[in-house]
């Protein structure tokens, strides 16, 4: 046993001690009371759980309610008897307040519940026994019932360096660990033991006042026999050195800071009363549910220290210490300096209850009236806790809160030595409580005030977001009936431009994806609707990602529409193209009116040198307009054809041909005049090959003249040609048989006429040839196969006229009875073949035709919709005629009508014009404009083409007939030469006229069919 | 003269430097918001009930920073006026009676038998303090409940009570002293050992 340096702290008072009247009789032992009365809350923390139920058998020891939580404690059955109530009681509390407690009715066995001592805690992990103890339900015994176990977990927290047991019991009439420290020095020191082995302090101090000389004998003598390290430190009586900090203070010579526990210093603080606790659970097995208590105050007749059973009501104590009512004023719970008033004596006592004071009006006399603060500084002088109480004092007085704790008012121990030394009788403890009070519930307050802003404003924060969900939902439901009530609005200026050229096929696809589009979106907008009205959280979601979608596709298809819509409209700025290219062509024309005026003049004088130049510098005029023309047209849609610039160089390649031919004509006249002369033979063959250049380079314009742009107007040139050579041919065919005729034996004549037939029957053969090569073109141009059937017919009714020709020569011949006549058969038998293939090619091409405007149909052109769809129309239109043309001629060639059915033209021209129907139906939902003129109009202009070709024609025969008169006038010895020349000219003129007014007549009336007859 | 004229420009000088510093203060550590109005809305109890004509705390705490009057928080009580008199320099006047007296603290409490699940008060409390569904029993949660009477009104059956928290032994708090003024006649303290005596 050692004896252990105390130091000192500050303040403290020395109050009288009436401690010597508990001690006078030894520890008593009440009697069962009728009813234990254990309140749930004995301690600080939560209250206990009940573990009973009402009208259970209990057996002493056996659990009747455990921890509810960390900062908890259970609770056991004191004595054995039965739950008669858990209910509300008064307890001991200033407050005077009631709380739940489970009351037992004892039975009086005092039967034990089997005790299971904790005999290998030596062994057992430190976890396991401070289980142990809570299970125990050890609590502090000193006064704030703190759970034990809890108090030795955080003693871990830092190294501990002293272990101090408190046995110092400052309060005055308190004698209660004085006599349980006599009565249970072994078990104390054994519970110490048990404690230092749980805690493993470097020192163990059991500090008591020097007020308790038996206490502190009985102590050293048990621990000197033991030969205990534990060391007994006696520190002098001062009030209040039995306080937990005073105390260590005064052991340890350390303050506990403010705000920290003793723990933080490696401090731990055990009551006396809590050490045997802890000896009587592991060594015996007992649970807490007795104490040692002090009955005193002069209201007591035996004031003594008693062992309580837990839960026994206050009088039935005072009772068995006999007390005297009369003299009881004043009934105090704990010490005269820390204790509180009780109210009632009919609270239980409980694990804290370390003393009952039933003091009588002298002992303990009414406070004294509080009066005004001197200022005297004594109670700080008091202070233990080294505060300034007076400050204290006016921040509690005037609620300040803030600033009486930052006086450190929760450092105040509650002692009253400022109290007790006020001169001028002011409860500053009561001041301070009250304060300290104030603050915890400003504080709760404070926290809950935090939490029902918080819970307001996410209410608030909530609510909004509902409002504005349902605006959306108002916002979408608006837009939704206003993008439908808007569709229908746009729909009408919509169908406008539809109506319009503009309304290609690209354009027509996009219509109908964008009419795709806003269905779906309209689908899933109602759904939506839908969705959101019966509140399906995920299927709103999905519903709005798929209309964002739609409404994305929409707007694209929108914009391509009105890309597309924009294209259309750039087709217009044709106008000012043909304008300029109108002007090109008025040059051309103008150039070509002076190109043939040379060359009429160089007609009439071949010789003259000047004019030729002159002609040239028109050729390269008219070539220069022409190219300025070309280029234009090219830049310029194909539709508008360069087949005047063509035509034009077709009729001076022609118009060469023509000059060539009367050239050749001239000297043949000449030649048969003189037909020895060698010269003019030789001019003869030069003029013929002149006659041939010019017929190659027609032939080379003509084919180069680009078929698409304008091949009607080529073809239908060259293949007039070909006619004209055809017809010349035969006018000198016609001719040489005249002279045949005249002069039979003339064998120079008879090889004349021979090879004139041959020529004949080439060019025939050219024409023919034409024919189906200007079938492919025509089809693919417009307006063209008519053109191209007209010609077959022309080219029939040629071939027909050959035909009669030949069988003419043929009579001729027999009537002369020629040797030739067999010749003349052979070739009637071909002109027939002739004839016959031409009548089938004339029905073949249409049927070409046909499919070919079907082919056109099937492929059409997206750029540029809206013209294809005219040209197919008009292709289709042509088809209908060329069919119907084809009927015509066949009817009119006297086929019956079972030849004509086999033929299939009905069945095409059936085809054909329910094609043309659609077509039309077409053109005319979406274009109101007239296309039937425009094809009509091309092929009045082709027409007009060829009326002028025949004019001009018909002119130069009349020219050679005027000059051919002038000349028989000049030279009448000439006259039967000149005469037969005047004669086919007037022939060529006549055919040239026919062929015209068989033009104009199908100009004027396109539908009716043409005579076929030349001459 | 010169002393004069040095003095005069030492002080402009100070003045210049001075004021740039505050400037550049003001600039640099400029408060966002009215401070003035969280800290009044820290002293107003939260209950939200509009007792005090605006819809909620917060509107009320701005309210009085544009000088509405103080004393119109029942929930709060003097104990909040005194506060607010505190924080803005003001005399404490009493509670405007028009705005309803202060009570004890109190919690809506629902006779659950009566109850016929219309969710009226659940849409009436502030702080979402009443639990319950269409047509189901509505319970209060009464650790959240801040006692502001709102849900009373709407209740179809009244079953609705407010009633007043107890104080148990844990709430419980020491009484004030009553202070010099308590016993008159008996400050002196020769009167009370007159008293003794007789």
């Amino acid at each position: 046993m050692q004896t252990a340096s105390v130091f000192s702290f500050h303040g403290g008072i020395h109050p009288p001690e009436n401690k010597a009247q508990s001690l006078r009789l030894p520890l008593g032992r009440p009697s069962l009371p009728t009813e234990l009365v254990l309140p749930l809350g004995q301690h600080i923390g939560q209250s206990s759980r009940p573990l009973v139920n009402v009208g259970d058998k209990v057996l002493k020891g056996q659990t009747i309610a455990i921890n509810n939580g960390f900062l908890s404690s259970f609770l056991h059955a004191p004595t054995s008897g039965t739950i008669k109530a858990i209910e509300a009681r008064p307890i001991a509390h200033p407050s005077g307040l009631s709380d739940s407690c489970i009351i037992i009715t004892p039975d009086g066995e005092e039967q034990w519940t089997e005790l299971s001592p904790l005999q290998d805690w030596n062994s057992l992990s430190k976890t396991d026994v401070l289980a142990y103890l809570a299970e125990m339900g050890i609590v502090g015994m000193g006064g704030a019932g703190f759970p034990t176990q809890v108090k030795l977990q955080g003693a871990h927290k830092h190294p501990l360096t002293h272990f101090i047991i408190n046995a110092a019991e400052c309060e005055p009439y308190i004698t209660a660990d004085d006599m349980l420290i006599r009565e249970k020095t072994i078990e104390l020191v054994l519970g110490i033991e048990a404690l230092q082995h749980l805690v493993e302090a470097e020192q163990v101090i059991i500090g008591i006042e020097d007020n308790k000389p038996t206490a502190i004998a009985a102590l050293n003598k048990v621990l000197s026999e033991r030969m205990s390290n534990i060391q007994v430190a006696v520190v002098p009586t001062k009030y209040p050195s039995g306080g937990e900090k005073q105390l260590i203070q005064l052991l340890t010579g350390q303050e506990v800071p403010s705000g920290q526990y003793p723990a933080d210093i490696g401090v731990l603080c055990q009551n006396v009363g809590t050490c045997v606790a802890v000896h009587d659970a592991i060594f015996l097995g007992k649970p807490l549910i007795s104490r040692f208590t002090t009955l005193t105050g002069d209201a007591l007749k035996a004031p003594q220290n008693v062992e309580v059973l837990l839960g026994t009501p206050i009088n039935h104590l005072l009772d068995y210490a006999e007390n005297d009512n009369k003299k009881l004023k004043r009934l105090v719970m704990g010490g005269p300096m820390m204790g509180f008033t009780l109210d009632s004596a009919n609270v239980p006592i409980v694990k804290t209850s370390n003393c009952v004071l039933a003091a009588s009006k002298k002992e303990l006399p009414q406070p004294a009236p509080e009066q005004a603060c001197i200022r005297c500084g004594m109670c700080e002088q008091a202070c233990p806790a080294s505060l300034l109480p007076q400050q204290l004092l006016w921040f509690s007085k005037s609620q300040e809160l803030e600033k009486a704790e930052h006086y450190n008012l929760f450092d105040c121990i509650e002692c009253g030595a400022c109290s007790y030394v006020c001169p001028s009788s002011i409860p500053l403890v009561q001041y301070y409580r009250h304060t300290k009070s104030s603050i915890r519930e400003a504080r709760e307050a404070a926290v809950k005030s935090d939490l029902a802003k918080q819970r307001f404003e996410a209410r608030k924060a909530r609510q909004e977001a509902e409002a504005a969900e349902k605006e959306a939902k108002r916002i979408a439901r608006q837009k939704a009936s206003a993008s439908k009530t808007g569709e229908t609005k746009k729909a009408a200026p919509k169908a406008a431009p539809a109506a319009t050229p503009s309304a290609n096929d690209d354009a027509k696809k996009l219509k109908v994806d964008l009419a795709i589009a806003k269905t779906k979106l309209k689908k899933l907008q109602k759904q939506l609707l839908e969705a959101q009205e019966n509140e399906h959280t995920e299927e709103i979601n999905t519903l709005q990602l798929q209309t964002n979608e739609q409404e994305k596709a929409l707007a694209l298809l929108e914009e391509q529409l009105a890309k597309a819509n924009a294209a259309a409209p750039a087709e217009a700025p044709k106008a000012p193209a043909n304008e300029e290219l109108k002007k090109a062509k008025v040059d051309v024309a103008l150039s070509g009116t002076k190109l043939k005026k040379a060359q009429k003049q160089l007609a009439d004088a071949p010789d003259d040198a000047e004019l030729q130049k002159k002609v040239a510098g028109f050729e390269k005029e008219l070539a220069d307009a022409q190219t300025r023309l070309n280029t234009l047209s090219s830049a310029a849609p194909s539709a508008a054809a360069p087949k005047a610039a063509v035509s034009d160089e077709l009729k001076k390649a022609k118009v060469d041909v023509a000059l060539s031919g009367t050239k050749l004509k001239k000297a043949q006249k000449q030649l048969a005049d003189a037909p020895d002369d060698a010269e003019l033979q030789k001019k003869v063959a030069g003029f013929e090959k002149e006659l041939a250049d010019a017929q190659t380079r027609l032939n080379t314009l003509s084919s180069a003249a680009p078929s698409a742009a304008a091949p009607k107007a080529a073809v239908s040139d060259e293949l007039k040609k070909a006619k004209v050579d055809v017809a010349l041919l035969g006018v000198k065919l016609k001719k040489a048989q005249k002279q045949l005729a005249e002069a039979p034996e003339d064998s120079d004549l008879q090889s004349k006429v021979a090879s004139f037939e041959k020529e004949l029957g080439e060019a025939q053969a050219r024409l023919t040839q034409m024919t189906p090569q200007s079938a492919a073109p025509q089809a693919a141009a417009n307006g063209n196969s008519e053109d191209a059937l007209k010609k077959l017919k022309i080219d029939t009714a040629i071939a027909k006229a050959a035909v009669k020709k030949v069988e003419k020569a043929l009579k001729k011949a027999e009537d002369l009875n020629s040797p030739e006549l067999e010749t003349i058969r052979q070739q009637l038998e071909e002109a027939k073949k002739r004839a016959e293939e031409l009548e089938k090619a004339l029905a073949n091409p249409s049927a070409g035709a046909t499919t070919a405007a079907t082919n056109e149909v099937a492929q059409p052109q997206p750029t540029s919709g809206d013209k294809q769809r005219k040209i197919d129309l008009a292709i289709a239109k042509a088809a209908v005629k060329k069919a119907e043309k084809g009927i015509l001629a066949l009817q009119q060639q006297g086929q019956d009508q079972a030849q004509i059915d086999a033929s299939g033209l009905p069945a095409k021209l059936a085809a054909a014009q329910a094609k043309l129907a659609d077509l039309e139906g077409m053109t005319n939902s979406v274009n109101v404009e007239p296309v039937v003129n425009k094809p009509a109009a091309t092929e009045s202009a082709s027409q007009a083409e060829q009326i002028k070709q025949q004019k001009i024609a018909a002119a130069l025969a009349k020219a050679q007939i005027n000059k051919l008169t002038k000349r028989l006038a000049d030279s009448p010895q000439d006259a039967d030469n000149i005469q037969q020349e005047i004669n086919a000219a007037k022939q060529k003129q006549q055919e040239a006229e026919t062929q015209l007014t068989e033009l104009q007549l199908a100009q004027r009336t396109p539908s009716q069919d043409n005579t076929q007859e030349n001459r | 003269m010169l002393t004069v004229l040095v003095a005069v420009g030492i002080l402009l000088v100070l003045s210049l430097i001075f004021g740039a510093i505050l400037g550049y203060a003001n600039v640099r550590f400029h408060v966002e918001g009215d401070p003035i109005v969280d800290q009044i809305d820290a002293i107003l109890p939260q209950t939200q009930c509009g007792q005090c004509g605006h819809p909620g705390c917060r509107p009320y705490a701005e309210a009085i920073s544009n000088g509405e009057a103080i004393n119109h928080c029942p929930p709060g009580g003097q104990a909040t006026i005194q506060a607010l008199a505190d924080l803005l320099d003001v005399e404490a006047i009493p509670l405007d009676g028009d705005h309803g007296a202060e009570t004890a603290k109190r919690v809506a409490v629902i006779r659950e038998d009566e109850c016929i699940g219309c969710t009226k008060c659940i849409q009436a409390c502030p702080v979402d303090a009443i639990l319950g569904a269409a047509k189901q029993m509505h319970t209060v949660i009464s650790d959240e409940c801040t006692g502001c009477d709102l849900c009373v009104e709407p209740c179809p059956v009244d079953c609705i009570d407010m009633v007043e928290v107890g104080v148990t032994s844990r709430t419980w708090s020491w009484d004030k002293p009553q202070g010099i003024a308590a016993q008159p006649g008996s400050i002196i303290a020769t009167d009370r050992q007159a008293e003794v005596m007789h």
